[in-house]
């Protein structure tokens, strides 16, 4: 049994600095919810608030219809994984996730069971016994994630679950907790300042800056489709193309653009993901071909990244290494090519 | 082998300092409590058939563990307040801890004494009250020893615990809290454990800074109830029974070392409640 969230004009103010401004969610019943932005963006002050650890300013929470606003956290119902976890280091991995249970007096024969579930869910049966200080950081992370689902919580909130870990026990974890995700069927709500962990892990990003909700979506949505300059900058790299219509056509740097859904005339702002940049061929030819020359140009493995200099302004670009068409070199010159439905308008940040 | 004598001689002098000033006298104490008056073991003889003595050392630990509780009961709630306090009122909260310190324990035990004697604040602040109609007894007895040094022990019985607590993760309180525990639940199950080594240094450090003491009983006492450090001091310089003294001495140093090897056992709790890791 799964429950909704929904957050209604939710403010949070710290004297004169506002860290969460009139939020508003809606986070469907059995849905994983990342809150996402950058530090000082408000996205654990709103956690915090979900949980009742803060009491917003403004506005109200609630959890189906019941409005839990000003409810203390030991009445909320939800289970949380904290920064850092927070296992109790004088308990056992046993006791720490039985710590919940207790706490609703709940009777031991019950609560073995319930204990054991937990770590089976998380893989950890075997290690009941240990102190949290011997385990590994991936370890530890699950066991605060059976500790937090055991007692069968309304929501399951996820405080930067992650940012503890090495990048490829990260990406692992991501895995699991997608997985588990889809074992419990619970409502979770995550906040992370990693683009990545937000697009692999959710059905539905909100991305937050500032204090504001500029964009929720689902993460291809969000994607493919930013909003703001923000956004799209956020969330993985883009080019950003400060072009001017005029009777429908795009001008940027001498070279008209072929842009879908281009508007009539006024300046316009086009984000470029660099991915949807091709390397032309001689003879092969795109809605939209920029020559230039490349600046500079690194290797990552899987791809090149390139800097090219075009009359556009300097264009990243990406380019799969394997059987690549080209040696990347600096001052080689190439010819870009994207198709017209490839950049995406977005507004400009208010300021 | 030349090098390593080198090093040697450079803590030669306080290996020699300490040996002269301090083991020495001490080995000296405990020959002479087997030396004088007789060679023998006849003066500890009298722990087991004195009753004044087993008085004097029934009533200095009665006064010690009761002066170990209430310190560090005092002693605890202070240190939680002053753990939780924000960065600036934590500095005041440490500087009036700290303050009585700096001031002479002579001076603070003469100040309780005009305090609680029968003409004193507090008796005649009740008797105009209408609280009670006698003066009550509160100096020159074991209640006035024990609050003189319960003001005295509680700084010590603070810092070793609030040490203790500031090592405690806030967040393990707030994560005990979203679990649904309440705040007394949340404190004697979590709080309360991990701050345990911080109380257990502090007892110890106040129990054994309790046994030797020596200015406060022996002016809050008025002569009357004898603590061991001022039997030590009737024995050697007005009754001249310096073997009885020397005895009494050595019974205290192993008491404190008692108390240490107790202590570090329980120093390897620590390690087992996994606080400090």
């Amino acid at each position: 049994m799964s429950h909704a969230l929904a957050l209604h004009g939710v403010t949070k103010r710290y004297g004169n600095f506002v860290a969460v401004d009139r939020v508003s969610l809606d986070v469907a019943a059995g849905s994983f919810l990342t809150l996402l932005g950058p530090s000082g963006s408000g996205k654990t002050t709103i956690l915090m608030a979900i949980a009742g650890f803060t009491v917003p300013d403004a506005g109200r929470i609630l959890l189906d219809t019941k409005d839990i606003t000003a409810l203390p956290p030991e009445k909320r119902d939800f289970g949380m994984v904290f920064q850092g976890y927070a296992l109790f280091p004088h308990m056992t991995v046993a006791e720490n996730v039985a710590f919940p249970l207790r706490v609703r007096g709940m009777g031991r024969a019950e609560r073995e069971d319930k204990v054991r579930a937990a770590l089976d869910l998380v893989q950890l049966s075997a290690l009941g016994d240990r102190r949290p200080q011997q385990l590994s950081g991936g370890q530890q992370q699950r066991v605060a994630l059976a500790r937090a689902l055991v007692f069968d919580p309304a929501l399951l909130l996820l405080d930067e679950p992650l940012s503890a870990l090495d990048k490829k026990l990260r990406a692992e974890l991501q895995e699991e907790l997608r997985a588990l995700h889809r074992r419990v069927g619970r409502t979770f709500v995550n906040v992370t300042h990693d683009q990545d962990e937000a697009l692999s892990l959710s059905d539905q990003v909100a991305i937050l800056n500032h204090g504001k909700l500029i964009q929720t979506g689902e993460p291809a949505a969000l994607y493919e489709r930013p909003a703001t300059r923000f956004v799209a900058d956020f969330l993985g790299k883009s080019n950003f193309l400060e072009a001017t219509a005029e009777g429908g056509v795009l001008h940027l740097g001498g070279l008209d653009l072929a842009q879908a859904d281009a508007p009539a005339s006024g300046p316009v702002l086009l984000s470029l993901r660099p991915e949807k940049i091709a390397l032309l061929a001689d003879g092969e030819t795109a809605a939209n071909v920029a020559p230039g020359k490349i600046l500079s140009w690194s290797y990552l493995g899987a791809g090149y990244s390139l800097v090219v200099d075009t009359p556009m302004g300097p264009l990243r670009a990406s380019l799969p290494s394997w059987r690549a068409p080209i040696a990347p070199a600096e001052g080689l010159a190439v010819r870009l090519g994207w198709a017209a439905d490839a950049a995406v308008a977005v507004a400009e940040d208010p300021a | 082998m030349r090098r390593d004598t080198g090093w040697w001689l450079l803590i030669a002098p306080a290996f020699l300092l300490l040996t002269l000033v301090y083991i020495a006298p001490i080995a000296q104490v405990l020959a002479i409590s087997v030396m004088e008056p007789s060679p023998g073991l006849g003066n500890y003889e009298r722990l087991f058939t004195s009753e004044s003595v087993q008085r004097v050392i029934v009533t200095t630990l009665r006064i010690c563990i009761i002066t170990t509780a209430i310190a560090l009961l005092l002693g605890y709630g202070l240190a939680y307040v002053i753990a939780l306090a924000t960065e600036r009122a934590r500095r005041w909260w440490l500087l009036a801890v700290l303050v009585p310190l700096w001031i002479s324990v002579l001076v603070r035990a003469f100040a309780w004494v005009t305090l609680l004697r029968r003409q004193g604040v507090i008796n005649e602040g009740l008797i105009a009250a209408g609280v009670i109609t006698e003066p009550l007894a509160l100096v020159w007895n074991e209640t006035g020893i024990v609050i003189g040094m319960v003001h005295y022990m509680v700084p010590y019985a603070v810092l070793p615990m609030l040490a203790a607590m500031r090592e405690v993760d806030p967040r393990l309180l707030a994560a005990a809290r979203g679990m649904g525990a309440s705040r007394g639940f949340a404190f004697s199950r979590v709080f309360l454990p991990l701050s345990m080594p911080g109380v257990i240094a502090a007892g110890v450090l106040v129990f054994i800074f309790s046994l030797g003491f020596y200015i406060t009983p022996a002016l809050l006492g008025g002569g009357r109830t004898l603590m061991v450090a001022e039997w030590i001091k009737l024995q050697i310089l007005d009754l001249l029974r310096w073997g009885l003294g020397a005895m009494m001495a050595t019974v205290l140093v192993l008491a404190i070392l008692a108390t240490l090897v107790v202590f570090s056992r329980l120093v390897n709790l620590r390690r087992l409640f996994g606080g400090g890791a």
